[in-house]
């Protein structure tokens, strides 16, 4: 049999350079950790645990772990190794245009190994179709990688302020006057006032799009550089960067935790977090919550996993591997929520300390006790007897109600009320009307209800960044030696976020190389340079006034549609295109056992109606609720509160186009091989195609 | 007639001083808060004190030299450590304008707190605003220098990478490539003579012929 030498149309990866390989199994473990492990650990699934009841919420948590997470990490890992291709080279391997009759789940590898001699096996006809799930998953890589570098921009400006005392967040600007302070900062807080003015200088609606912030700007361009400077040579170079932007964050976690806990008021807050609340489980919306929250804890679908995969030597046993990344993540998590919410149980202590102190203040001052005469522990006793000898003038008070549960509660949305106000400008006795005293306890209780967020609403990662910039940061305020902890904090979740950056690019730049869309002569460090540049100019969007609304909406809509589809071709594309049979095979040839029953169970039934359920249930909740955000409007009747808006016409048609772009590639393509096939048919294709060598492993012929 | 006479400015006293007075203004000090264990008790000595403050801060604005501590009444001394003050006119029969003194003490509002060891909360002069500090701005604010320094690294590690990069692509292209692309030919190819495939040669390996005897066959063993 003839076996002439074909094109190789999967670029870098054969031909005269070799494929990289991880310098060793570490590397690519800590890759795939940091991947995994990104923002959302840190500030979703403590939010999570905290508003689905505590610790009950673990068990939705695990269940979705086990019946979907750890099932479909596998597959991705186990194809990246596999087939050593990027995810749009994979998916191409797989079947062109999955779905397609024919050629389907025929192995077309070609990586020639000079090094190495082996037999040669006829191949059936390459297809020169780029795979439309592997396209998808590029889309969206992209487009989240333009949003979660935001994020890290904003990390990075908190970073370069935490470098002064007192902090900036502290205390506000004055007027231009000097008489008092900025008004929109008295009214709000300081922190909020930090996040919201002088951070992203919001606009208070999404269609004024103000203009480009110069800092953020800067900032922006700053945190692509440093990701250029990480992946500017593929792996060779995030190998060397993961050790450090993977292990950092555990070490400040720990030293969080150990500062965390011996802060007043932390087991208060841990208490709080873990006790199990287990009626909450009853509401399917729990469940929901738990089976997206695993799904993108674990980055599956980006594609990234699958590129950091192909990388591996083929016998690496991608079966363990998958198990321990995936546990890793999920105790990260948890480890992550003990260390916040320690701090975030003194954050609570401390403000209804402080909200006792003012009520004393107030009784003091209206009855001219003596100065410090009353604790904290007396204040109930001292008010029981004010209230029964002079009740009268102690309505007149305006005493808020102090319980440490409202504190506690707080979610990343609230913002908390400011007490400067009170103490800087006292309302004389006769000019304080009834309203003003409403006033003050409306930002605790619900006046007509109005404050009732919809309780349906999704809310991601980015609905961390209250958590993150507004509570955290307070929180750290009133803690001994502040700026080191702001710097430790931010620097934290700096390289957290770089080291998810990293899976990103590779997903990104990874199936670009295999694809053959740049000429092999070209440097790699050519192409991740475009690449980077072409995200910063796309990303400076995010920078306009009013960036925050649209990364919000990417956040919530674009990202979670798209990959919930993506993962559900991916594993239906794999368990049935390609057969889970000889799946099989290919697992037992990478790591000497076929799957086992669990395996083969969750790949062909649990894990595709899994995921259909939830985006189907996803689709119905957001087709449910208005779509509406949030805005921060400093003449609104009820500020500091956000005003509820309903997105504009053009807005919510972006939004559509958005969600629906990455996914158009699956049907589209499949159509266009459709028809080249056709064609292909027509005019007699062995003429026209060349038969491609491949290579395959020694163990499908016996030989070990 | 000493007595009457006592009685008399006690009441003129009464009527020019008290809660809520005409030009009167109200001090509240928290000396515990601010001084912890180091507080002093409130008494008529710190009054006196307060009175020369007083005095003195009046004495500063044009026109009003003339004021004596017997001039600044002081009434309705609480626990709390709160009392009413006012300031008369050297006759004694009216009050000067509040405008007047709430100029004089935001003058020297700083001068009368630290008499006391005490700062604008922990002293406090109710309808007196006192004029807030101007924040301390460095000529560079603090982030841009930070920046900086960490954007020149960036920079200069990424050209680093870049040239190093360069170079060592010169040097691969220069080495052997001719051998490679032979190599590669033979591997690619499988040669075929009658239809019958050849096996590919092991290039790498070298080329053994098995015809020839080993070293180590030649001599036979001891």
């Amino acid at each position: 049999m003839a076996c002439a030498q074909g094109p190789d149309p999967l670029g870098a990866g054969g031909g005269g350079e070799r494929r990289p390989r991880w310098d060793n199994r570490l590397q690519y473990l800590l890759s795939c950790i940091g991947f995994a492990v990104g923002l959302g650990n840190i500030w979703r699934f403590p939010y999570l645990c905290q508003t689905y009841g505590g610790g009950a919420f673990l068990i939705p948590y695990l269940i979705a772990l086990v019946l979907e997470g750890i099932p479909l990490f596998h597959i991705e890992l186990a194809i990246g190794q596999r087939l050593r291709r990027g995810s749009v080279g994979v998916w191409k391997a797989v079947s062109p245009y999955l779905g397609g009759v024919g050629q389907a789940g025929t192995w077309v590898l070609c990586g020639v190994n000079p090094a190495s001699s082996r037999r040669w096996r006829q191949a059936v006809p390459g297809h020169s179709g780029v795979c439309p799930t592997g396209l998808g998953c590029l889309t969206v890589s992209f487009l989240v990688s333009l949003y979660y570098n935001t994020v890290l921009t904003w990390v990075l400006w908190y970073f370069l302020n935490s470098f002064q005392s007192p902090l900036p967040w502290g205390s506000c600007p004055l007027d231009l006057n000097r008489t008092g302070l900025e008004a929109e900062c008295q009214a709000s807080s300081p922190v909020s006032y930090f996040w919201y003015r002088q951070t992203l200088n919001i606009t208070a609606d999404i269609s004024d799009s103000g203009s480009v912030q110069g800092r953020l700007l800067a900032c922006l361009a700053a945190a692509w550089a440093i990701v250029y400077l990480c992946v500017i040579r593929g792996i060779e170079s995030t190998g060397k960067a993961i050790y450090f932007t993977a292990l950092f964050p555990y070490l400040v976690l720990t030293v969080f935790l150990i500062r965390g806990l011996t802060l007043p008021g932390a087991v208060r807050g841990l208490t709080y977090l873990f006790t199990p609340d287990v009626q909450v489980l009853r509401s399917p919306r729990v469940w929901l919550d738990a089976a997206t929250q695993i799904f993108f804890s674990l980055s599956l679908a980006f594609g990234g996993h699958i590129a950091f995969a192909s990388y591996n030597p083929p016998r690496n046993n991608c079966e363990k591997d998958a198990v321990t990344i995936a546990l890793v993540n999920s105790m990260t998590s948890l480890y992550a929520s003990i260390a916040m919410f320690s701090v975030l149980g003194f954050k609570a202590a401390n403000d209804h300390g402080r909200c006792l102190d003012r009520n004393i203040l107030q009784l003091i001052n209206a009855f001219d006790l003596p100065d410090q005469s009353v604790s904290r522990d007396d204040y109930a006793a001292v008010l029981t007897h004010l209230n029964a000898t002079q009740p009268d003038r102690v309505a007149r008070l305006c005493l808020e109600t102090c319980r440490l549960e409202d504190f506690l509660d707080k979610g990343p949305g609230h913002v908390v009320g400011s007490p400067i106000r009170r103490q800087l400008s006292p309302v004389p006795r006769g000019l304080q009307s009834p309203t003003s005293c409403a006033v003050l306890k409306g930002e605790r209780s619900s006046p007509s209800g109005a404050h009732l967020w919809p309780v349906v609403r999704p809310e991601r990662s980015a609905s961390g960044t209250g958590l993150a910039f507004i509570i955290f940061t307070e929180a750290i305020l009133h803690m001994p030696g502040a700026p080191g902890w702001a710097v430790l904090f931010f620097g934290m979740l700096f390289t957290l976020g770089l080291s998810s950056m990293f899976g990103n690019m590779e997903s990104i730049i990874t199936p670009l190389l295999d694809v053959g869309l740049v000429h092999r002569s070209v440097p790699k460090e050519v192409l991740s340079g475009l690449v980077c540049l072409v995200c910063f100019l796309s990303a400076t969007c995010f920078t306009l006034q009013s960036g925050n609304y649209w990364l919000e909406i990417f956040d919530n809509y674009v990202a979670p549609l798209d990959l919930m589809v993506l993962a559900f071709f991916e594993v239906v594309g794999v368990a049935y295109v390609y057969g889970v049979q000889r799946f099989g095979d290919d697992i037992e040839c990478m790591t000497g056992r076929r799957p086992g029953l669990y395996w083969r169970v969750t790949w062909r039934v649990v894990s595709p109606l899994l995921l259909l359920t939830i985006f189907v249930a996803y689709v119905a909740v957001l087709a449910w609720t208005p779509l509406s955000y949030r805005a921060w409007d400093a003449q609104y009747v009820r500020f500091p509160l956000r005003q509820e808006k309903s997105y504009p016409g053009w807005v919510q048609a972006t939004c559509v186009l958005l969600c629906f772009l990455p996914t158009l590639w699956v049907p589209a393509v499949a159509l266009v091989q459709l028809l080249a096939e056709c064609r292909r048919r027509k005019d007699g294709w062995q003429a026209r195609n060349p038969v491609l060598c491949v290579e395959h492993l020694d163990c499908e012929q016996g030989l070990l | 007639m000493l007595c009457l006479l006592f009685f008399l400015v006690t009441a003129i006293h009464a009527e020019l001083c008290h809660p809520d007075a005409e030009n009167a203004f109200k001090v509240r000090l928290s000396i515990r808060s601010a001084l912890g264990d180091k507080a002093y008790a409130w008494d008529t000595n710190e009054e006196y004190l307060f009175k020369a403050m007083v005095a003195f801060s009046m004495r500063k604005v044009p026109n009003r030299e003339t004021t004596e501590i017997s001039h600044v009444l002081v009434c309705n001394v609480t626990q709390r450590v709160s009392f009413w003050f006012v300031v008369t006119d050297p006759s004694k029969n009216h009050t000067l304008p509040a405008v007047e003194v709430q100029s004089a003490i935001r003058m020297s509002r700083n001068r009368i707190n630290s008499a006391f060891f005490l700062n604008d909360q922990t002293l406090e002069f109710l309808k007196i605003p006192s004029t807030l500090a101007p924040p301390t701005d460095p000529s560079v604010p603090i982030w841009i220098i930070i920046f900086g320094v960490i954007f020149c690294i960036v920079i200069v590690a990424v050209m680093l990478l870049i040239l190093s990069g360069i170079r060592q692509r010169r040097r691969m292209s220069k080495g052997p490539t001719e051998v490679d692309d032979t190599e590669e030919k033979c591997e690619n190819t499988i040669t075929i003579e009658n239809g019958i495939p050849c096996d590919p040669l092991d290039t790498k390996g070298g080329r053994i012929n098995d015809a020839f005897l080993t070293e180590d066959e030649r001599l036979t063993p001891l």
